[in-house]
């Protein structure tokens, strides 16, 4: 029995680091910035969100060991704080669990934050961790994210008859929002034939197929729903999560899989939509920040959260709906892609996009997408891929 | 019947390095042809794997007693050898192993042993495989007239293809090719004094001794198989021996592959093989502190090893090596900047546990649903029932491409790397597809496995180890 804690838990105040090459500041720095920019929009000083928040879940892949992630640079001495990690799902999945804790009537106030500094070690790529190397048949020297990630392309090219050109176009998409968020990685427009002509990191992909490795954090403050009006009147309600987990190479040991689409993606969506009571994801959801971290994941999401039907994402692609002013835009912030990913923090950093614009509070008005955004998807999927998150948000009905 | 040889095969490397290239690098004189070079990936383990699985083809493994390989150049200096490539080959727990190194002669001698094995009763099939890839310091005669092969012989007394009608052997020392246990280069003393003094001093006098022995002469020879340095003292001394030059030499494969050390004398072995009619006499000569020397004789079971890929089959399947800086970067002779990622971890407790899949390439397949796992599984993906199943071999087998990517962050020295998922078997696994240039992937393109080293495991404490593994490459019948 599947329950659901739809209208159950509010965000009252969310904040989210500067994302890219953050020589300057530690792990720990970034956790303080997003930490207390979520306090301060929650209209909270550092003294009374110490006082407050009765427990902590802090997602991070690479950057730090136990709930201390938190504990240390937050001064949170004695609270409750887990430590989540589930590879690219970590800071969903971060959220999730805290959602579930406030709404089983456990605490009333929770902080959920995610952290990365990956760009410290100076290699390309994200690290692997040693589970992935030692996994039986040596992955980590055949691996590589972009690689693992373009391995359905030919196939889908080949049944669908999508082009590089068409992953492009969803490049030149996510540029484009960035450049106008200043808080991107990666601030700067590229043309189709620049993204056409960049190096192949893993064919298909060039270095514009692929997200910016990224340094960042971010952080919500979630509540009981019925305390949320205490901190302010724009607050979003959690309308649905979901988190799916495979085995690493699920798609090895699935008899003819077709790698038409990632099944992770597909039941962590369905989860959150069951959750929410959603049966049209691309109706009733206004806005999707999903996980880009190569074009073709983009471009495969599309389908497998169920916007445009099964091999029809090249045409949504060309017709423009999920442009930044398209009727459902998908990455206003600049996505993966431009936004940057640091691992552990990317998921809530997609609440954070969805959450700015349906309050109608992004930091350049130009980027402030169309109509009257009630409510707001954030997506992830990773590993082999075999992991993937869903959350969504919006306004009380 | 006495023993002799049951099966043969042969392996040269896919790359090659033009010695024009070599020549044109230090602007010196180069010679002819092409030398073959070992990838980075390969070493005289994975080459001794890859003749063995020729030799064997559809041989029953199970009847295997004795493994023996033989090498200048392993890749341990204590740890078998001949355990990995038992293991690698699937050959039977039970099998005898044993290394055979220390001179180039050490090919001869483990067939010698192998005959002595079978001839005393003591074992009825023994496999060897002879590999070697050594180098030359970088302009010297050495580099030039090197390469890379292995040579892998099934010895028997059922079924005999080539009977052995004698055998001579002598000892000699003298300082002439040498490598201490520090060198990483093949050394040699002023070439005049070598050749003279020690090749053809040693090889005029054991096959006049063989022949004498034997009460034979030349003319009682198809041909001669003449181990030698190089080619134009391979060509003076086959003249010198009273051999026709024509008709009674086997091409000694300088142009094609070049000296490939103790697996020289074998692989020309194979190559004469797979021409010889049954009835034809060979004379076989190997040197290296002395001489071996072996009369064989082939017989009409000749004719059932004609699909077995020998030394024909490769020298076809080829690829230049693009220039010699590239050639010193394959072997390891010149540290070049690659891609920058993390370190690869494995630590022995692993790499062990997991040596079936890893080193044997098996798969599990579920006795309940047929599901195929690789890497292992306790329980079935598909039907859930737990530690019920049966073990695949994959490595002698073909499989197909399902879907690729073409990488270029994947770690490799010769970027980019051809990443699969490939279906052997109904088992879907990932692999590199080495020997593949990216414009010729495709989906459900035909490819089979071959041995080759990952990378170095360990940890910076305990001392690193060569983690093997299995990679696919395409399927190229000539």
């Amino acid at each position: 029995m599947a329950g659901t804690i739809k209208d159950k838990v509010a965000i009252v105040g969310m904040g989210a680091t500067k994302f890219g090459e953050r020589w300057d500041v530690g792990w720990e720095d970034l956790v303080v910035e997003a930490a207390f920019e979520a306090y301060e929009d929650a209209g909270m000083s550092s003294q009374e969100a110490c006082e407050r928040i009765e427990a902590g879940w802090v997602g991070t892949v690479f950057s730090g060991i136990s709930g201390a992630v938190m504990a240390d640079p937050l001064k949170f001495d004695g609270k409750p704080i887990s430590h989540v990690e589930n590879q690219c799902a970590t800071p969903l999945d971060a959220f999730r669990n805290a959602c579930f804790a406030v709404a089983a009537g456990v605490y009333d106030i929770v902080l959920a934050l995610g952290v990365e500094k990956l760009k410290d070690t100076g290699l390309s790529g994200v690290p692997s961790p040693e589970f992935f190397t030692n996994f039986g048949i040596y992955n980590g020297k055949i691996f590589s994210a972009p690689g693992s990630f373009g391995l359905p392309f030919v196939r889908y090219a080949a049944k669908y008859g999508a082009k590089k050109e068409d992953l492009a176009r969803i490049a030149v998409k996510n540029h484009y929002n960035g450049s106008l968020n200043p808080k991107a990685h990666y601030q700067r427009v590229v043309t189709l034939e620049q993204v056409m002509k960049a190096p192949i990191v893993a064919w298909p992909h060039g270095i514009f197929d692929c997200c910016g490795n990224s340094d960042g954090a971010a952080a919500a403050i979630i509540c009981r729903a019925d305390m949320a009006k205490e901190f302010r009147d724009d607050y979003l309600l959690v309308k649905g999560v979901g988190v799916s987990v495979d085995a690493v190479l699920m798609h090895a040991y699935r008899p003819h899989f077709d790698y038409m689409g990632w099944p992770a993606t597909q039941r962590a969506a369905q989860q959150a939509y069951a959750m929410a009571g959603i049966t049209n994801p691309y109706k009733e959801i206004d806005m999707f920040e999903v996980h880009d971290c190569f074009t073709t994941t983009e471009m495969l999401t599309y389908e497998d959260l169920g916007l445009v039907p099964k091999g029809h994402a090249v045409e949504a692609i060309h017709d423009g709906r999920f442009e930044l002013h398209g009727e459902r835009p998908v990455n206003p912030s600049g996505g993966l892609k431009s936004f940057g990913h640091p691992i552990g923090a990317s998921g809530l950093r997609m609440l954070y996009e969805c959450y700015k614009q349906i309050q109608h509070k992004v930091d350049n008005p130009a980027r402030q997408i169309g109509g009257n955004p009630r409510m707001g998807l954030a997506h992830q999927i990773g590993g082999a891929p075999n992991v993937s998150g869903v959350g969504i948000i919006g306004l009380p009905e | 019947m006495a023993a002799g040889i049951t099966s043969y095969g042969a392996y040269v490397p896919y790359y090659r390095m033009e010695r024009k290239e070599i020549a044109k690098a230090w602007q010196t004189g180069g010679g002819a042809g092409e030398k073959a070079v070992a990838d980075y990936d390969q070493d005289s383990i994975t080459l001794a794997v890859e003749a063995a699985v020729n030799c064997l083809a559809d041989t029953d493994r199970s009847k295997i007693d004795r493994f023996y390989m033989a090498t200048t150049t392993s890749s341990y200096r204590e740890k078998q050898d001949a355990a990995i490539v038992a293991l690698a080959l699937d050959l039977p727990r039970q099998t005898g192993t044993a290394d055979f190194t220390g001179s180039l002669r050490c090919g001869t001698a483990a067939l010698r042993a192998a005959l002595d094995a079978v001839d005393a009763g003591a074992a009825k099939n023994v496999l060897i495989s002879a590999a070697d890839c050594r180098v030359g310091v970088p302009k010297s005669d050495i580099e030039l007239n090197t390469g890379d092969s292995s040579a892998s012989l099934l010895i028997g007394n059922e079924n005999v293809a080539v009977a052995v009608e004698g055998y001579y052997s002598h000892h000699d020392e003298i300082v002439d090719w040498w490598r201490k246990e520090s060198d990483t280069f093949v050394h040699n003393w002023e070439s005049r004094y070598i050749i003279e003094s020690g090749y053809t001093r040693n090889v005029v006098e054991a096959v006049s001794a063989t022949l004498k022995k034997y009460n034979l002469t030349p003319q009682d020879f198809s041909k001669l198989i003449l181990y030698a340095p190089d080619l134009r003292t391979f060509n003076t001394t086959a003249a010198a021996l009273k051999f026709d030059p024509k008709t009674q030499v086997q091409d000694p494969l300088f142009t094609v592959i070049g000296n490939s050390g103790s697996a020289f004398t074998l692989t020309m072995l194979v190559a004469a093989l797979e021409q010889a009619k049954p009835g034809d006499r060979l004379l076989m000569v190997n040197y290296s502190s002395g001489c071996d020397v072996f009369i064989l004789r082939v017989t009409e079971e000749i004719e059932k090893l004609r699909n077995r890929r020998g030394v024909s089959y490769h020298l076809d399947i080829k690829k230049p090596i693009s220039s010699y800086e590239k050639y010193l970067q394959i072997r390891g002779i010149v540290p070049v900047e690659m891609a920058r990622r993390p370190d690869d971890v494995c630590y022995s407790p692993a790499a062990w546990r997991d040596s079936e899949q890893l080193i044997a390439f098996k798969a599990q397949r579920c006795r309940k649903c047929g599901t195929m796992h690789l890497p292992r599984s306790r329980v079935c993906y598909t039907c859930k029932t737990k530690d019920e199943f049966d073990m695949v071999r994959l490595s002698d087998k073909k499989g197909t491409v399902v879907t690729y990517v073409i990488d270029n962050l994947a770690p490799s020295p010769n970027p980019p790397m051809v990443v699969a998922v490939v279906e052997i078997d109904e088992c879907r696994t990932y692999v590199e597809i080495t020997e593949c240039a990216p414009e010729i992937a495709k989906i459900d393109m035909v490819v089979e496995p071959t041995f080759r080293r990952l990378f170095e495991a360990g940890t910076s404490a305990a001392g690193t180890f060569i983690a093997y593994y299995w990679k696919c490459r395409p399927v190229r019948e000539v």
